[in-house]
């Protein structure tokens, strides 16, 4: 666009400042976009000038966009379901997984300690639920995030040797990932669940819906989930929220054969009515793929991409890809939502779990276009207000993935690898579909909305990612 | 004491988030403590009974039915609420609750999305982050139009350079004005197109020559601000430059006028050796400056009226106006101005005035003392502006000056400037005139201008009646209507 070109076309505009110059360009008839300009880096300048130092940096978007490459070429395939024990080689003995980044049993909250009390006594480590709290407050418990094993886990996502796990292998790079099987809604461990219906049902999954889905899989040689996905947008899924078609999809796909391994009628049936009762089974799924995608496009040095997002119910912690394993972690916010019968946000939890592992991927709250019905947990809930919020995503992050398409953007992909710089830069921080615990251990469930990721992790992540690769550093 | 109330409609499915959003429309009604729709299956039905939502009518109902549950302080407030839900389910949104529009970006990059043929930034962000923003445009290869002003010397000259490496045009800092095109960019007239291209170094520069061409009945190609430094040395007039080489290209472009306060040393001879390679006729207007050797293409002009009409071949009319004489005792000029570059055409033509004095005086007028004595204010000055709008946005602060200089029986003459266009004050006419209705009856004589056409959204024949009606003498120009103050002050210029 050359000067000459200028003074024979008519002028385009880009308004930044002052928006009654752009309503008079508007009322004279020439085209103009108003930006919502806010200071960079919320007016912090030493973050600014940082900004502008690692802006239009070609090491950073090379990095950036064999980041991209490696996360559209994933080909993520549900292949088998094992007991963590026995495929977490890192898994040792006396060793609980749990969600977010790394975390000590005292700075634990209610619902993560009593998953793991219950969890304790369904592995036989405890007689008791008093008897796991002793133990695993004297530290002979060994308590790791699930991200440090190739995991994910949702909400309190303990992770332990005799739960059966989902596995995905990521079969463009190789790698595997693994998380545990969804057990549905209500009283539920990864809320904190860990009363006797809670221990039994997680018995039954070990028992009986382990061994057949993993049977199941090998039977029929793996589910491919890029295609799962694309289809469940196209249904009103989100993938973090809402899994309703997802689930289903993947029922269809499982059913013939289970029936083939699985010849007790009685027990497919258990099993079948199981997976067809949970509106969410599919989302531990999801999850497990979001891993098995991003874990190859960790450690690429110079990129600004996020490859984990997650929250302990104390912390929320996320990991850059050019920043090595380092966590950058602030304290979690509070969901915002609906609850309930009979709960107010007086009795939420702060959020919590690995499940923002979708986000990451482009799915969950940046899907949210998809579905308009999710978008209902706040504010007015139109379906334009789901498009803003899939729209805000985009400005924070580097592409769209081409194969996960919203109808109702015109088949424009959902946004994908989100890019530190463009976070601290807008002050647009990632928008996270999730499930609402009780602040209470044993409670369950009691609401869900979303939840913004906090600025400061993306600030101390620049930060660190500045001092690494400034002049002179490497 | 609470009353529960549970009602099944059967064989009736919705979704649970529509579900949960009427429960909470629910809850909001007066004398409701607790209230839930949820379709009738076993785990719904353990929820409300834990909640103390399920009544018996609710215990019958099944997987395939909704069951609304209230609680509430009496049946009265219960059967309401179930009256209500049922409206709310017959009534279902009957369209959708989207904004028109779209979603207003935050990043260049997302507007950019939006509108992938902009061409232009322009950019009023407060000075410390304007240089970050104009130089994010230029990567994206924008042309620039900078308003706002506190950009170092340093920033600009860098912009200028990353710009011109481009082939992209910077405008400013602190550009006030520009037409593109016919297309009114901030603080700019509604001309009409014509063939004459101007080049300013300041907005009301730009403004008055544009409008004097379009009331004498020409019209503008294209009008380019180029920001109050570009022809100082330091910056080396960058953007002056390639918009006279832009201009000279352009097929409108038939005549080329360039408006500045007296270029660098450097900067004249560069520009002169331009403007004698040049094959369109120059007007140079560098007000204040000393007589020019010019390339034969070439006329100077002293004011902004001379530039308008050389540039035009076309003079502007003298207004029949007959002048009155000073009040007894009266002695001074006080001139008060909105526009900047109208302050220093009214001291350079009024420069030999004994003891003229202004707070932004050009060379031969003296800073302003308090001293008695005929003074040229300019009320857009940063020492009336920090931390309050310019006059020409909100005229309130020269409203005040005025008012006081009214009451001062030693002032004769007061001169005034009246700047209309857009991002100009919608009525800036109205203001002085309640403020000299106000005034003593026997009060200074008012001269003033008015900057505009009547194009403009305050429209110039609608404001000059307002200040004619009002007992004020309105010049054609801003050059005249200091002309005729000299003539009243007894020194004809």
């Amino acid at each position: 666009m050359h000067l000459k070109q200028l003074l024979e076309d008519t002028p385009r505009v880009l308004n930044i400042g002052l928006s009654s110059f752009a309503t008079d360009l508007a009322a004279c008839g020439i085209e103009v976009v108003a930006l919502d300009w806010q200071p960079p880096a919320s007016g912090n300048p030493e973050l600014a000038r940082w900004l502008l130092e690692l802006a239009d940096n070609p090491q950073i978007e090379q990095a950036n966009q064999e980041a991209l490459r490696r996360l559209f070429a994933a080909e993520p395939v549900l292949v088998d379901v094992q007991p963590a024990g026995e495929v977490i080689k890192t898994l040792g003995e006396r060793m609980i997984l749990h969600a977010g980044p790394p975390i000590e049993w005292d700075r634990m909250c209610g619902p993560m300690q009593g998953a793991i009390c219950g969890v304790m006594v369904f592995e036989n480590w405890a007689e008791d639920l008093a008897a796991a709290r002793e133990l695993a407050a004297s530290g002979q418990i060994q308590l790791q995030p699930n991200h440090h094993h190739a995991a994910v886990g949702p909400m309190t996502g303990l992770t332990t040797p005799n739960q059966p796990v989902f596995i995905v292998e990521n079969r463009a790079f190789g790698n595997r990932a693994y998380c545990t099987i969804n057990e549905g809604l209500g009283k539920v461990m990864r809320f904190g669940g860990n009363d006797a219906e809670v221990i039994d049902r997680l018995r039954w999954i070990k028992a009986e819906l382990g061994p057949a889905l993993g049977a199941a899989l090998r039977e029929c040689g793996g589910v491919d989930l890029k295609n799962i996905v694309a289809r469940g947008l196209g249904m009103g899924d989100e993938m973090h929220q809402r899994n309703v078609a997802c689930s289903g999809l993947m029922l269809r796909q499982l059913a013939p054969a289970l029936a083939r391994v699985v010849p007790d009628a009685g027990k497919l049936s258990r099993i079948l009515a199981f997976i067809a009762g949970n509106d969410q089974f599919f989302l531990n799924i999801a999850m497990v793929m979001g891993k098995a995608m991003m874990d190859p496009v960790r450690d690429i040095p110079h990129s600004t991409v996020v490859t984990a997002m997650c929250r302990n119910g104390t912390d929320f912690g996320i990991r850059v890809s050019g920043c090595g394993d380092t966590w950058f972690s602030a304290p979690v916010e509070m969901p915002r939502g609906l609850y309930f019968p009979g709960f107010t946000e007086a009795d939420a939890n702060p959020d919590m779990g690995d499940s923002t592992i979708v986000e990451t991927i482009g799915l969950g709250g940046f899907a949210m276009a998809a579905a308009p019905a999710v978008a209902g947990f706040v504010g007015a809930g139109s379906a334009a207000d789901a498009q803003r919020y899939t729209e805000a995503m985009s400005e924070i992050t580097l592409g769209r993935n081409p194969e996960w398409t919203i109808p109702a953007l015109d088949f424009a992909g959902v946004p994908s690898a989100i890019d530190i710089r463009a976070v601290v830069d807008t002050g647009i921080t990632p928008t996270i579909n999730t499930g609402i615990a009780h602040r209470e251990p044993g409670v369950g469930q009691v609401g869900a909305g979303i939840v913004n990721a906090p600025a400061a992790c993306f600030s101390q992540a620049l930060q660190a990612f500045h001092a690494r690769y400034q002049e002179g550093g490497q | 004491m609470s009353f529960c109330l549970n009602a099944v409609r059967q064989r009736f499915y919705l979704d649970s988030v529509a579900l949960m959003r009427y429960s909470q429309q629910l809850i909001a009604l007066p004398g409701v403590n607790n209230a839930a729709l949820m379709i009738g299956s076993p785990s719904n039905k353990d929820i409300l009974q834990d909640a103390g939502l399920l009544a018996e009518a609710g215990q019958a109902a099944s997987a395939n039915d909704l069951i609304i549950a209230v609680q509430a302080d009496d049946e009265a407030a219960a059967e309401a609420a179930l009256a209500h839900a049922q409206t709310l389910l017959q009534q279902p949104a009957a369209k959708g609750q989207a904004k028109s529009g779209q979603r207003q970006p935050r990043s260049l990059a997302a507007a950019l999305q939006q509108l992938p043929q902009a061409n232009l930034a322009l950019i009023s962000v407060p000075g410390e982050f304007a240089a970050v923003e104009a130089r994010r445009a230029l990567r994206r290869g924008l042309h620039v139009m900078l308003f706002s002003d506190n950009v170092s010397l340093a920033d600009e000259l860098s912009l200028k350079q990353d710009a011109q490496a481009r082939g992209l045009l910077l405008m400013g800092p602190d550009c006030g004005t520009a037409i593109l095109n016919g297309a009114p960019l901030a603080f700019a007239n509604v001309v009409p197109r014509g063939d004459i291209g101007l080049i300013a170094a300041s907005g009301t520069g730009l403004q008055e020559v544009s409008c004097l061409i379009a009331r004498l009945g020409g019209g503008v190609s294209h009008g380019i601000g180029v920001g109050g430094r570009d022809l100082k040395d330091d910056i080396g007039a960058i953007s002056t430059l390639m918009a006279f080489d832009a201009l000279e290209q352009d097929l409108a472009t038939r005549h080329i006028v360039l408006i500045s306060k007296p270029p660098g040393q450097q900067v004249i001879g560069r520009l002169l050796e331009r403007i004698g390679r040049s094959s369109k006729p120059v007007t140079v207007c560098f007000m204040g400056a000393e007589t020019l050797a010019l390339p034969s293409c070439a006329t100077q002009a002293d004011t902004l009226q001379e530039a308008a009409e050389q540039a035009l071949g076309r003079k502007v009319p003298e207004a029949a106006v007959p002048l009155p004489a000073v009040g007894q005792g009266r002695r001074w000029l006080r001139g008060l101005y909105a526009g900047g570059t109208l302050c220093a055409e009214a001291q350079a033509i009024l420069r030999a005035l004994p003891g003229l004095q202004s707070n932004v005086p050009i060379p031969g007028v003296a800073s302003v003392d308090n001293k008695p004595a005929h003074s040229l204010i300019d009320l857009g000055a940063d020492d009336y502006t920090i931390g309050r709008p310019h006059p020409m946005l909100d005229p309130a602060i020269r409203n005040l000056v005025l008012a006081e200089t009214l009451r001062d029986t030693s002032v004769a003459v007061v001169l005034l400037d009246v700047v209309l266009g857009y991002g100009a004050h919608a009525d800036p006419a109205q203001g002085l005139v309640s403020v000299i209705r106000t005034a003593p009856a026997e009060r200074p004589i008012i001269i003033t201008s008015v900057t505009g056409t009547d194009a403009d959204p305050q429209g110039y024949s609608r404001q000059k009646n307002a200040l004619c009606e009002a007992g004020v003498l309105v010049a054609n120009s801003n050059a005249q209507a200091v002309r005729w103050a000299g003539r009243i002050l007894g020194h004809p210029l």
